[in-house]
């Protein structure tokens, strides 16, 4: 479409300038910051040009937030929950799309419940579950009398224990267990035509052939965006490896930072914290980089 | 090689009955065509035999064997779909050689088995391509390839031909029919072309909302066509139906008082009948007999197809069509002169719309 | 939507269903309905028995001003930073939807924000925003004491919300953008021919076929304002000073964890997921509104 709109081009291009730097500048300062020293950094304004204790911060950061092993920690919580993610919503999703069976609509409707409420606002009990996974079930045994019944018939007392505080099933099945992914799967599989099923049947394919045959396979992309976004959101989880991880050696990276925070009064060591910040902020950005496809593609189908 | 006999088969989705009882024999090694218009529970009654569809009454049995509560790969049948249904993700030696892979059949012996099949069809130099990468006849192929590769008893056709352009249809209608002769395999194929029906079938099945109108060869069908329906359905363009009433000394009176001689005619003065007659069939211009009862149509527009044209008028009260050879003149003006030949009339009784046999007393 | 085609081995769907089905029992519904018991019973810490107690928590709660003045702060929080991080993300999709040089490279970076943890954009904000040194330190040169989120709390409210916003645009720039993309060109092309320019386009064609998202993003931000707000508050502010920006989900936090009071905190989980829910049903009718739109 041919326009001259010579005025409109220049607002355009500064108004999306002026977006561009408020997107980067943290970023810019953060690098910046991560470069001086305790002087230079408290300088009011800061100087702009890189000093040359970068490597030092980041070498401090490091040691006094012990990042190395919280490092790993969030990569394989991180990890997990995109892998779970991943796995239980392709087969639920499945289950849901290629069966009919009693009470799927309730099944459907009660997967689609657990959209509504975010971990965070039921993180007490939720606390109490991951403390002993088992509860649930004893709960239940108790109230049904069966744990009487046992006690009654053998003399034992059953009593099911099973904490998962402190431990990567902790930090990841909670996380698992919301639905965000099964309706992604859901609305891809709504869109494979009725006759590749159909085409299966006749070539002698039964359902898990099928699923693990031609579905998988061209779950590709989603399986992609799926794992992108969930890796994403796992990362960034503050709260709940907060609780779960009562000892330093099971933190993540994120909560990490929480001890690099400069004391009120103490020392104001923010060329550590930005360097610390830095390393934190560093792998998700990448991963938004490199996986920006899926990323943006996962987010709008999940959401939608 | 075998025989299907289907027996009552009905199918209703609730209470919505779609087929009607039907009963169908097909021969060992027989080409049958299903024909009827969209929603007609054509490819219903194809699935059903596939057995992608449970039937709600009667019984379906192949190769002698009842097959009612049979999964479809334990039926020994192939389907070819009309979007051709590949997986898009395997190659086109993996889709060909799917079925085997879920048999279990070992990979060397697959392998040999996808060539030979793939060298049946000209499909050897695409068998490293995926779906995507091929043309529209090409994907037809490979659903063929994938079909054909089980060696299966019978062979099941979903349209397979509706999403290609109008030449390579005619192209691939030809091999279709070449590969059936070769095979030897029973085949039923759903269309709602009649050009393919007639040129590919041994027998046509005319299905109309759900129940079979009329089970003949193409040759039947179109000669003899067992009802209004039917003979509005075969043909291009359709026949001529005229509605008129018996009227005195075997002759069919219509509404502006126009009267046609139909020798042999012996029904009660009064019934409602509908008299057709086939564009092609009129004698026309020249070519009417002098001796024969003479009527003028008067046209409305004309349609030059190259070998014949069809003229559109009004006759005896309805819109009417004749085919006209390109060797012989008329004009608009004068309009066409043309005549009815008796052995080419057919009678329908508008009530019921079936067939009415003036043909057969006459035989 | 339905398949026409599926399996008949009921059985096999139901096995494929069953991680999901423990996990969402085990670590949603149980806590949830544990929560509605703990919320109507008094919880001793730990285990150690419980008295019914009826609605007598949320009595407490809603008979507690500081309960309410949390329920204020988070929705200033909620609105503020909803709306400048809508306001800014339509601003920059409408922008970057022209297509103009280098748009390709703003649609790259302008997401970026997104993917950084809540907390770590926290405490680089905490830096930037920080009274004696960082970004804004200068406005205490000009005048000293003008600026001090430490102590003064609309300050430190105004710094989440900032924090929170930044974060946000990018968030929402991506479903505008993809949006204001989907608009067929064909209709904005006709309205060229009819003469409308461009700000006329905008505003009779794109503004109202984005009404949709706008109201998606409305209910989404609102939502993530309670819950991913929690890191940014505990690394920056700390829910100070005074509990000037003592969000909702803060405060079960620290009443539950830190006072260890369950049952106070069960009872404010009920309230906050009431309130969740009824803005995610609000979205669903409007949802289904806009399918039959179409």
């Amino acid at each position: 479409m041919i326009e001259r709109t010579p005025i409109l081009n220049l607002v355009t291009q500064l108004v999306l300038f002026v977006g561009l730097v408020v997107a980067l500048a943290p970023f810019v300062f953060v690098a910046i910051a991560a470069t001086h020293d305790l002087r230079d950094v408290n300088l009011v304004p800061m100087p702009l040009l890189p000093g040359h204790n970068f490597i030092d911060n980041l070498a401090t950061a490091w040691h006094r937030a012990g990042l190395g092993p919280k490092l790993v920690n969030s990569l394989i919580f991180a990890g997990g929950v995109a892998i779970g993610k991943v796995v239980v919503s392709a087969f639920t999703a499945y289950a849901i799309v290629f069966f009919r069976f009693p009470g799927r609509q309730l099944l459907f409707w009660s997967i689609f419940v657990t959209l509504m409420l975010p971990l965070e606002v039921r993180i007490v009990p939720t606390y109490a579950v991951a403390a002993n996974v088992l509860g649930p079930y004893q709960a239940i045994l108790d109230i049904t009398g069966i744990t009487s019944l046992v006690e009654a018939l053998s003399g034992i007392r059953l009593d099911l224990q099973f904490g998962l505080l402190n431990s990567y099933p902790g930090l990841i099945l909670p996380l698992v267990a919301t639905a965000t992914g099964t309706f992604l799967y859901r609305q891809f599989f709504l869109t494979l035509p009725d006759e590749l099923v159909e085409a299966a049947k006749m070539d002698g394919a039964g359902p898990i052939r099928f699923f693990f045959d031609i579905v998988l396979p061209l779950s590709r992309n989603n399986i992609a965006a799926l794992a992108t976004i969930m890796f994403l959101w796992a990362w960034n989880q503050y709260l709940w490896p907060l609780l779960v991880t009562t000892e330093p050696e099971h933190a993540t990276a994120v909560t990490a930072l929480k001890s690099l925070i400069p004391n009120e009064g103490g020392i104001p060591e923010w060329n550590v914290a930005m360097a610390g910040t830095l390393i934190v902020m560093l792998p998700t950005l990448i991963v938004v980089i490199v996986m920006q496809r899926w990323f943006v593609r996962g987010l709008i189908a999940s959401e939608k | 090689m075998a025989e299907i006999s289907l027996r009552h088969v009905a199918k209703s989705y609730g209470r919505t009955p779609v087929v009607h009882a039907i009963d169908l024999e097909v021969a060992a090694g027989e080409f049958i065509v299903i024909l009827g218009p969209s929603g007609c529970g054509k490819s219903t009654l194809l699935r059903m035999i596939a057995g992608l569809e449970a039937i709600t009454a009667g019984e379906i049995a192949i190769g002698g064997r009842v097959v009612n509560d049979l999964e479809p790969r334990e039926r020994g049948c192939a389907m070819v779909f009309q979007n051709y249904a590949l997986y898009p993700h395997m190659t086109v030696a993996d889709n060909i050689g799917y079925a085997l892979k879920v048999a279990g059949v070992a990979k060397a012996e697959r392998l040999a088995r996808i060539e030979k099949v793939a060298d049946a069809l000209g499909l050897r130099d695409l068998l490293g391509r995926r779906p995507a990468q091929l043309s529209g006849g090409q994907r037809q192929r490979v659903a063929m390839g994938r079909a054909m590769i089980r060696e299966p008893a019978v062979f099941l056709f979903d349209e397979p031909l509706s999403n290609l352009d109008a030449e390579l249809r005619v192209r691939m209608r030809v091999e279709i029919r070449k590969l059936h002769d070769r095979l030897g395999a029973t085949s039923i194929f759903v269309t709602h072309d009649q050009v393919e029906a007639m040129t590919l079938a041994d027998r046509i099945v005319v299905l109309h909302g759900g129940r079979v109108e009329q089970i003949g060869t193409p040759y039947a069908i179109y000669h003899q066509p067992a009802s209004h329906f039917v003979a509005g359905f075969i043909g291009s363009p359709a026949m001529n139906r005229l509605d008129g009433r018996v009227g005195p000394a075997a002759t069919v009176v219509f509404a502006d008082g126009t009267t046609i001689a139909v020798p042999d005619l012996d029904l009660p003065e009064g019934q409602a009948v509908t008299l057709g007659i086939r564009p092609e069939d009129l004698r026309v211009g020249s070519e009417a007999p002098e001796d024969g009862i003479r009527h003028r149509l008067a046209i409305d527009f004309v349609e030059h197809l190259g070998p014949a044209a069809l003229v559109h008028g009004r006759f005896a009260g309805h819109d009417f069509v004749a085919s006209v050879p390109r060797h012989i003149a008329f004009t608009v003006v004068e309009g066409l002169t043309f005549t009815m030949p008796v052995e080419t009339m057919h009678l329908f009784d508008s009530t019921t719309g079936r067939r009415i046999g003036i043909d057969a007393a006459r035989e | 939507m339905e398949k026409r085609a599926t399996f008949g081995s009921w059985w096999i769907g139901i096995a494929f269903a069953v991680p999901q089905v423990i996990l969402i029992f085990t670590f949603f519904y149980w806590p949830a309905g544990e929560a509605i018991y703990w919320s109507l019973t008094l919880q001793q810490p730990w285990g150690g028995g419980n008295i019914w107690v009826g609605l007598d928590n949320f009595r407490q709660i809603l008979d507690d001003p500081i309960y309410w003045a949390s329920v204020l702060r988070s929705v200033v929080f909620a609105v503020a930073s909803t709306g400048l991080a809508m306001g800014g993300a339509l601003i920059l999709a409408v922008f970057v939807d022209r297509e103009c040089t280098g748009s390709r490279l703003y649609r790259v970076v302008l997401i970026w924000p997104y993917g950084i943890a809540a907390p770590a954009l926290g405490l680089a904000f905490r830096f930037l925003m920080a009274p004696e040194a960082g970004f804004l330190a200068f406005l205490n040169q000009i005048a000293p004491g003008l600026w001090d989120p430490g102590l003064n709390g609309t300050d430190a409210m105004i710094e989440i919300i900032v924090a929170f916003s930044w974060k946000y645009v990018g968030y929402d720039f991506i479903f505008f953008l993809s949006a204001l993309q989907a608009i067929p060109r064909a209709q904005i092309e006709a309205a060229a021919l009819d003469g409308a320019g461009w700000l006329r386009r905008l505003r009779d064609i794109q503004l109202p076929l984005l009404t949709p998202t706008v109201f998606f993003l409305l209910v989404i931000d609102l939502t993530e304002s309670f819950q991913d707000s929690f890191g940014i508050v505990d690394i920056m502010t700390a829910g100070g000073p005074a509990r000037a920006t003592e969000l909702m989900v803060y405060k079960i936090y620290f009443d539950g964890f830190r006072g260890f009071d369950y049952s106070g905190a069960a009872a404010q989980s009920i309230i906050l997921m009431v309130l969740i829910m009824l803005l995610t049903v609000l979205q669903f009718r409007f949802i289904e509104r806009r399918v039959h739109y179409k």
